[in-house]
């Protein structure tokens, strides 16, 4: 099991390090690819007024004349150890880790980043209790009453959460529960430290809007897990041995048609905390997704750079969990 | 086995009219049948409604067992003896089967009775071995947790004592170091040791029924015998019934006290297995007994198998379901394709539902049959 653990962590420290050269070279080099001089490169990091000065100090800054390894080696030593930025009138220290600095708005991208993670966070953590809670129990129920009315009703409400965008049913929710009838006055994100009440309070209707389409998946994964695990012959064992029923689903049933939800749940959340962009779009949570959002519309690089090197990292991350679970939950994967 | 043949044909008949009862629904119980029988299944039919129509997987079967003895049900692939013994066991998928007839386990009727009390006796008072030891552990759970909860959904103790009696019982069944086998998983288990560990499950609540569906048709042959042995041992040591189901003969003759040969979920025929193998008075019989490689034939002497295929349960052959296969169906004259055969006394506790005479079987048996084996 260590020996495993330990192979796990040294491939995921990899994948992250794969991670960073695939960002940098969509950054750095992918422009350059597209015939971008680094005039012009450099010209999208300096804001709306841009002056020769400004635009050559950034060259200097981001060392966007040196070969594309060393380049590299700044962008990595910049995480690492942090950048000092010591050209022109922009001139300034980027405190590692630093995942970026925006010349544009003169601040570091990671302190910012950091400070919107435990919203995203919120926002991700009670949606996952809740899709993953309600989807496995609407599966598990849909599977043993196959073709009753309960499965054909929670199978089409399932589809229903699979098909409607999150930006739909958040602002349906949204325009009932909050303007039609006023339950949930002004929804905004109050941190978990200063009011835990308030704080799950108003997450509430984002909690279920973005748990819905969710909980839609997952009830139609675990669903089709358990019809297949429920025919199996470990299932026909566990029956002639003359275990209640309910033992036979509970633990040898759904202990096998998991598997494959964790690892989805894996990738899904991890994804999720690197930016709900469209739920914390529709609430007006100041999140990490409208952090990248910001970004995008400000065309301002390093943002955008950061926010994908910091959700990239968590999907790693995630997926590392992912693997040691899968391990604790399947032996076979632990001796192979 | 009891000689009560034609007398209880005579119901079956009468009953097939009958609406087919759904399951857990009471039948009209009768009083256990006589006789020393520990287990006596009184025809039972298992039918599955499919999209494709009516599945008759097992249609009137009959036969007693008595304790300490083995029956051999033998036949092949999709002639209803798996679905048999799942049947006994309560294992066949209730939803869409429709199950009639009688299942009677130590005077106990188990086909009306309700699920939850065929529960209580599953595991406990009967037992079943799996033909794929692998597939049929558990992959997430080691060998020794599977045989404690085994033993525990049946007796109130802790888990101390159960996993003592776990590592007696995999002793018992003959895997090396049993207390450090007990943590490992299915997959770290040889083909051999699985089934051993299978066995030692089964047998961990002293079953006095045990149920072998196809035990050693995954093992190596030499596996195969030890397998057979130790059941054989265990048997005599706690004085169990044994159903052993197999389509392999050679098996059979090593086990079985008595024999039952099926054919389209119905018994063709049944005796002792001694008569039956040397006796046999139904030309599937002969068939199967033909399929049988054997070491002091001729290596150029060709085996006989049965010809053609096992017919579709669905839309099963009319009169004997055999007559499309069978060699002798035009010595019939024609009521072969019309008229259903009963089971019939050939000698003493030996049946067969054939529409030939007795007489020409055993003048075929001798003279064409017997010869070519």
């Amino acid at each position: 099991m260590t020996a495993y653990i330990i192979r796990r962590v040294i491939a995921a420290i990899f994948l992250v390090l794969v991670v960073s050269a695939v960002t940098f070279l969509i950054f750095f080099w992918v422009p350059k690819l597209g015939g971008q001089t680094t005039t012009q490169l450099a010209t999208q990091y300096v804001g709306k007024d841009a002056n020769p000065e400004s635009i050559a100090a950034v060259k200097k800054n981001l060392g966007l004349d040196l070969p594309l390894y060393e380049q590299y080696w700044h962008f990595i030593k910049a995480i690492v150890a942090g950048a000092h930025y010591k050209f022109g009138p922009d001139a300034a220290y980027c405190h590692r880790p630093c995942f970026g600095y925006s010349f544009k708005n003169h601040i570091e991208v990671w302190p910012e980043i950091k400070r919107r993670i435990p919203i995203t966070f919120s926002l991700a953590i009670g949606a996952a209790v809740i899709w993953v809670v309600s989807g496995v129990a609407i599966g598990v129920l849909s599977a043993l009453k196959r073709g009753s009315i309960i499965d054909r009703l929670s199978m089409g409400v399932a589809l229903a959460g699979v098909s409607l965008p999150i930006f739909f049913t958040g602002l349906v929710l949204l325009g009932l529960f909050s303007y039609k009838w006023v339950i949930w006055k002004n929804v905004q994100y109050v941190s978990f430290t200063s009011n835990p009440a308030q704080w799950a309070w108003n997450l509430v209707l984002p909690w279920v809007s973005l748990a819905f389409l969710y909980s839609a998946l997952y009830a139609r994964l675990t669903r089709a897990g358990m019809l297949e695990t429920m025919g199996e012959d470990y299932i026909r064992t566990a029956r002639a041995k003359g275990l209640p029923e309910r033992v036979v689903v509970g633990k040898h049933g759904l202990r096998a048609a998991l598997s494959p939800i964790v690892t989805i749940f894996g990738m899904d959340f991890g994804l999720l905390i690197g930016g709900a962009v469209l739920t914390e779009s529709v609430f007006s949570f100041k999140g990490v997704g409208a952090y990248a959002v910001d970004g995008i519309v400000g065309n301002d690089l390093p943002i955008v750079m950061g926010v994908t090197m910091v959700a990239a990292t968590f999907i790693v991350i995630c997926n590392l969990l992912v693997d040691l679970l899968y391990a604790a939950i399947d032996p076979r994967v632990r001796y192979s | 086995m009891s000689t009560e043949g034609s007398g209880e044909q005579k119901v079956s008949t009468a009953k097939k009219e009958d609406a087919p009862a759904a399951v857990g629904e009471p039948v009209a119980a009768s009083a256990p049948p006589a006789g020393d029988a520990f287990l006596s299944v009184r025809d039972l039919r298992i039918h599955f409604d499919t999209d494709d129509g009516l599945v008759k997987s097992v249609d009137g079967i009959s036969f007693d067992l008595a304790r300490g003895r083995t029956l051999g049900i033998v036949g092949e692939s999709g002639s209803g003896k798996s679905v048999t013994s799942l049947g006994i066991m309560g294992l066949h998928r209730t939803k869409r089967a429709r199950i009639t007839g009688e299942v009677w386990l130590d005077g106990e009727e188990l086909v009306g009775a309700g699920p939850d009390h065929v529960r209580r006796l599953r595991g406990r008072k009967m037992a079943m071995i799996f033909q794929d030891p692998l597939s049929a552990m558990h992959p997430y759970y080691t060998v020794g947790a599977q045989i404690v909860e085994a033993y525990r959904v049946h007796n109130k103790v802790s888990k101390k004592v159960a996993t003592e009696r776990a590592v007696e019982m995999l002793d018992r069944v003959g895997i090396p170091e049993p207390r450090k086998r007990f943590k490992d998983y299915p997959h770290q288990f040889s083909g051999g040791m699985r089934q051993r560990a299978m066995i030692a499950m089964s047998l961990v609540n002293n079953p006095e029924l045990l149920i072998a569906d196809e035990p050693t048709t995954a093992l190596d042959v030499t596996v195969q015998a030890q397998i057979l042995d130790l059941i054989r041992d265990l048997q005599k040591e706690f004085g169990s019934a044994v159903v052993m189901i197999t389509h392999d003969l050679g098996v059979v003759a090593e086990v079985a006290d008595d024999l039952l040969v099926m054919y389209a979920g119905r018994a063709v025929e049944r005796g002792t297995a001694a008569e039956v193998f040397t006796q046999p008075r139904h030309p599937y019989t002969w068939g199967l007994l033909g399929s049988m490689p054997r070491l002091d034939r001729e290596r150029s002497d060709r085996l006989n198998p049965v010809k053609g295929a096992p017919p579709s349960l669905i839309n099963v052959p009319s009169g004997c379901a055999f007559h499309p296969r069978c060699p002798y169906a035009a010595l019939t004259g024609g009521s072969s394709e019309s008229v259903v055969p009963e089971l019939a006394e050939v000698g003493a506790g030996h049946l067969a539902a054939c529409h030939l005479s007795v007489d020409d079987r055993a003048r075929i048996w001798a003279e064409e049959i017997e010869p070519k084996l």
